[in-house]
């Protein structure tokens, strides 16, 4: 059995990539190993895991979705042995933060996860065994707003950032019972992570004021007028604040901005200027590391050319 | 204006007369428009308890009107007859054919939470606007939406291998709603990823198409998940009051 440690070593966390870094989201898997090994961090990667459940299985029944992320908690913390994971996907990091809310508050849903777990042949997760982070969180807390600048090679000096946090990461409020807890924590309603540590990077924040609002990725296919519609909104709003880049946090985000940036413009004629680099990108970027290991060539916005125009890469 | 009054201003609730007199009074032209009266027969019931017992819906009792979930939506800023807190009230209230002229929208919902994230009563709108898109399809009253078909793509992949495979899903989506795969946006994106994507990382994500990814050992797994699918349906249609025959034969 393991035990939870009051101090956690954040320098060693069990990683789960998930499904889409898989796919579409290959250059933030790639950005943040890279970001790892450029600060000496150790990604042990959760073995032979599944799907979080994402939204959809949701729609089809919540408590399966809690079933199927408490199978990759299990697999972290009954198997491995770990007591922290960290979740770059904001898709994963919620779920996995809803599956340890429902089963802890639930009746209902623990009952689902242990009935699964056992058919399944695998232990049942048990609450508070371990604890789920996002990639904000794990170079907030292993190196601090400090430790970044104190780390930085090539500072990312002149470029306006608009930080894009998207829904996931914030809401709703009762499953991240750790944030709005005063200064130092994470707020749900002007969340500052992505702009501390891409500041202490160098890059000139902007204000945005969208930077929780929805890009619509529910809906990016089956209903994907609506999609480009708040995707226009989200784009126009960084250009407005003058931002040069929308740095994401989320591959589904990411993916959403790039895609209905170029459906915008095919459809609709609409064209816009930011470029979308994942944070650990641009975080890879002020740590000296080249734009091919951090995947910037994989971006379908004008990423890549946006960086060598700025002479940052 | 309360919420419930909302139907009875329709412009085809709405009467003006261009010369009416009652009890000497004259009450012609604009300035004295009238509400038709009605009476309402139509109550269903049972629509919360049914609401209720769909996934999402469980709390739906709970609401007390606030607004706030309205007042917070994604959705409703795009399209204002788009509105959670009414469909609520229609929901508690049992009155069905209101309910059933937004039908066609429920499913629009993108899930982003800012309803469930402000509610003060725990209502979790963003699983009843869940609840209610299944109540509407399994009740007939509209076709399965694109967003059910996505779901039931996306989710039938996980049940067999563990994981999703994105072009798999996309392609699955397409073939299930009759949509060509070839949009002239999708082109446009990948002739965009081509301009520095190398071959090499090309090949890799095609060789990721056919040999799909899974999770080992997922076979036990994806037995439970699939009674444990089943068993909810046949308790969701029950909870509907639809194959009133099965359930005679439990």
């Amino acid at each position: 059995m393991t035990t939870v440690s009051p101090q956690k070593d954040y320098r060693e966390v069990a990683y789960y990539p998930g499904c889409a870094l898989e796919g579409t989201g290959h250059a933030y898997d790639r950005s943040t190993r890279a970001v790892a090994e450029a600060l000496g961090l150790r990604l042990v990667d959760v073995r032979n895991w599944n799907c979080c459940g994402a939204m959809e299985v949701k729609n089809v029944d919540p408590k399966l979705q809690t079933y199927l992320s408490s199978r990759v908690m299990s697999i972290a913390s009954e198997e491995m042995g770990h007591d922290v994971v960290m979740a770059p996907c904001n898709g994963c990091y919620h779920n996995l933060k809803k599956a340890e809310h429902d089963i802890a508050n639930d009746a209902g849903s623990a009952e689902v996860v242990a009935e699964l777990s056992r058919k399944a042949g695998h232990a049942t997760y048990q609450v508070g065994k371990l604890e789920t982070i996002h990639a904000l969180d794990w170079i907030k807390r292993t190196l601090g707003d400090e430790g970044v600048r104190s780390r930085v090679k090539r500072p990312l000096t002149g470029l306006k950032v608009a930080n894009y946090y998207g829904c996931m990461y914030t809401r709703p409020r009762h499953i991240f019972p750790e944030k709005d807890k005063g200064p130092g924590s994470e707020s749900t309603a002007r969340p500052h992570f992505m702009d501390d540590i891409l500041a202490a990077a160098g890059a000139e924040i902007v204000d945005y004021p969208l930077k929780t609002a929805c890009c619509g990725g529910a809906h990016t296919l089956s209903d994907s007028d609506l999609s480009t519609k708040l995707v226009v909104n989200l784009l126009r709003a960084a250009e407005a604040c003058g931002a040069d880049v929308i740095a994401t946090e989320c591959p589904t985000c990411h993916s959403g901005l790039e895609m209905h940036q170029v459906r915008a413009e095919t459809r609709f004629g609409i064209t816009t200027r930011p470029a979308m680099l994942y944070f650990t990108q641009l975080l890879g970027l002020a740590l000296g590391i080249g734009p091919k290991a951090l995947g910037i060539h994989e971006n379908v916005s004008s990423a890549l050319e946006l960086v060598r125009e700025r002479g940052l890469a | 204006m309360p919420i419930h009054e909302k139907s009875l201003i329709r412009p085809e609730n709405l009467t003006t007369h261009d010369k009416l007199e009652i009890d000497g009074v004259d009450v012609s032209g604009h300035w004295s428009t009238f509400i038709e009266s009605r009476v309402l027969t139509d109550y269903n019931e049972a629509l919360q308890d049914e609401v209720q017992a769909l996934p999402g819906g469980e709390a739906v009792h709970r609401c007390w009107q606030c607004g706030s979930c309205t007042n917070a939506c994604t959705v409703n800023a795009i399209n204002p007859d788009f509105n959670p807190r009414y469909w609520i009230y229609l929901i508690r209230l049992g009155m069905e054919q209101e309910l059933l002229r937004d039908k066609d929208i429920v499913w629009q919902c993108v899930s982003c939470n800012k309803c469930t994230h402000v509610c003060p009563r725990d209502v979790n709108p963003e699983g009843v606007m869940k609840a209610l898109a299944h109540w509407l399809e399994l009740k007939g009253h509209t076709a399965r939406s694109p967003s059910t078909e996505f779901d039931e793509e996306f989710a039938s992949q996980v049940f067999e291998t563990g994981k999703i495979e994105e072009s798999r899903v996309i392609r699955g989506f397409f073939r299930r709603t009759g949509q060509p795969l070839m949009q002239d946006w999708l082109i446009a994106m990948t002739r965009r990823m081509l301009r520095h994507v190398p071959v090499k990382l090309l090949l890799a994500m095609g060789l990721q198409g056919l040999l799909r990814p899974s999770t080992r050992s997922w076979g036990a797994a994806r037995g439970a998940i699939r009674d444990y699918v089943a068993r909810r349906e046949r308790e969701n249609r029950r909870a509907l009051g639809l194959d009133a025959a099965a359930h005679q034969g439990d």
